[in-house]
């Protein structure tokens, strides 16, 4: 089965075309990162207006690095939230279009179902019920995958996301956008336990996160720091590092807790942040000591792209689910919300 | 709160209120999101980590927010809504670029709809402000404690600033 799968719900314009939800024949991501750079952040106006000029040759492009016709594609499943809507209505319509003219079935996605999905690009066989945390920009959230389609949402920020504290503890390093690459590029020549920043693991059972704390923490260390009030021999490097070690300990404390109240033989980790090194090294000795599996996607796949999202249009497809001319973008679309696969 | 000093500044007609902690800033939040209405702005100025998404979450709560709500940072979603007495919506312009692309986005539309709204970095474009907003400015004093500067000129706001004294 091929499915074509368009991703256009935040920065990046993405479309790929994957076989039986495992075969990846292209992937194509025009991001725009660069453009977004000298704002400090996404901007949705100028990414509505760009996803419009680059939805069309990405989807060309994706098919021809395939080497497959339109009419070859069993279905087009398409991101409908959560996002921006500007950029989200893009993707969408753009999909409604190809699927009327040429009578292919178009599936609905919810973003975060293929970041969970995304895993199984990389792995073929994985043990229900798993814990997955997809963590990015936007997101923070612990989940049990007792099947296709059944999750249930353990915990997840109540403020700040992780990826949102990288991209503003970036900002006021002047680091740049996004935040998480600089962070840790910076890190790795740094003590992190130079500076003690705060850990909030809320009350001890809590499967929820707290970043707000930190990102205000830091922004106060670092003022103190410009004015020479601290530590002479704290470098850029130190502040990097800590702050990171920070993040990492509470993802990976609450991660291992989740795990343990499930009793998962297997974690996945998703989204933006599963690019950092350093997690993935400090999370694989935490499930060496468990003897259970971590398994995380390439980093081609951690941040959004259109594989993910043929990934879960493969399932549903499978599922017998097709949507219909009328079906709209949601801003907000809790994974909770999506109908379990039988 | 009770040892929270608010007091008028001698020159304006501005209040100035020290929070000792994150708790009373929630408090004070709390306190001013009981005394609002359909159709108020509250416009919040600050730096990051200086309270502004907790001064936001105390407010959701007095406008009848149900409390196991979770407020998180609307900074990446742009807005975020609840429902209270009247419909809560919490922005965040922070990673917006310029007017033009504020004006893009439809977001001033909220302003002039039932609900209560509250801006975050609402300093970055000031003329966007409808005149009945009322200007709240926080700043670090240090770890705990933050300053909050209330201000507006329009009768809605200064009603409002003798309700919060």
């Amino acid at each position: 089965m091929i499915i074509l799968g368009i991703d256009t719900s935040c920065d990046d314009t993405s479309a790929s075309v994957v076989v039986d939800g495992r075969q990846v024949l292209s992937n194509v991501i025009h991001t725009q990162a660069e453009l977004h750079r000298p704002h400090g952040g996404v901007v949705p106006e100028l990414a509505s207006r760009e996803h419009l000029k680059n939805i069309r040759p990405v989807v060309k492009e994706a098919l021809k690095r395939a080497n497959c016709k339109i009419t070859d594609l069993d279905g087009i499943a398409v991101t409908i939230g959560p996002g921006l809507v500007g950029a989200l209505l893009v993707g969408l319509y753009y999909a409604k279009g190809l699927a009327y003219v040429h009578k292919i079935p178009m599936i609905a996605i919810n973003h975060l179902e293929g970041h969970i999905l995304s895993i199984f690009l990389e792995e073929e066989f994985i043990a229900f019920p798993f814990v997955a945390l997809t963590v990015s920009g936007g997101h923070t959230s612990l989940y049990r995958v007792d099947n296709y389609g059944g999750y249930t949402l353990l915990g997840q920020t109540l403020d700040d996301a992780a990826g949102e504290a990288f991209d503003k503890v970036a900002k006021i390093m002047g680091l740049g956008y996004p935040g998480g690459r600089p962070i840790e590029d910076i890190a790795k020549t740094g003590s992190p336990d130079k500076i003690k920043f705060p850990r909030a693991y809320l009350s001890k059972d809590s499967l929820d996160f707290s970043f707000s704390g930190l990102k205000t923490s830091v922004a106060i260390y670092l003022k103190k720091w410009q004015n020479g009030q601290t530590d002479p021999e704290v470098t850029l490097a130190d502040i990097a590092a800590s702050f990171q070690e920070a993040v990492l300990d509470v993802l990976a404390h609450k991660l291992m807790l989740a795990r343990d109240k499930v009793g998962a033989s297997h974690i996945v980790l998703a989204g933006g942040v599963a690019c950092n090194n350093r997690l993935k090294t400090r999370l694989a000795e935490e499930a060496a000591k468990r003897d259970i599996r971590l398994s995380f996607p390439p980093p081609e796949y951690c941040t959004d792209n259109g594989a993910m999202v043929a990934v879960a249009g493969y399932y549903r497809l499978l599922n017998g689910e097709r949507a219909d001319m009328t079906v709209d973008v949601r801003s907000r679309y809790p994974v909770q919300d999506l109908i379990p696969m039988v | 709160m009770k040892n929270m000093t608010i007091y008028k500044t001698v020159q304006s007609e501005n209040l100035v209120c020290k929070s000792n902690s994150f708790q009373e800033t929630f408090a004070l939040g709390q306190k001013i999101g009981g005394l609002l209405k359909q159709g108020d702005l509250i416009a919040l100025e600050g730096d990051l980590g200086s309270g502004k998404t907790c001064f936001t979450k105390g407010i959701a709560i007095g406008l009848g927010v149900p409390r196991d709500t979770i407020i998180t940072s609307p900074t990446f979603s742009l807005i975020n809504e609840y429902d209270g007495r009247c419909p809560f919506y919490h922005m965040d312009v922070y990673r917006l670029g310029s007017l033009s692309e504020f004006l893009a986005t439809g977001l001033e539309d909220y302003f002039y709809q039932e609900g209560v709204v509250c801006l975050e970095w609402a300093d970055y474009w000031p003329e966007i402000l409808p005149p009945w907003s009322l200007k709240v400015r926080l700043s670090i004093i240090d770890e705990s404690s933050r300053k909050l500067v209330f201000s507006g000129e329009h009768p809605r706001s200064k009603e409002l600033l003798r309700k919060i004294e």
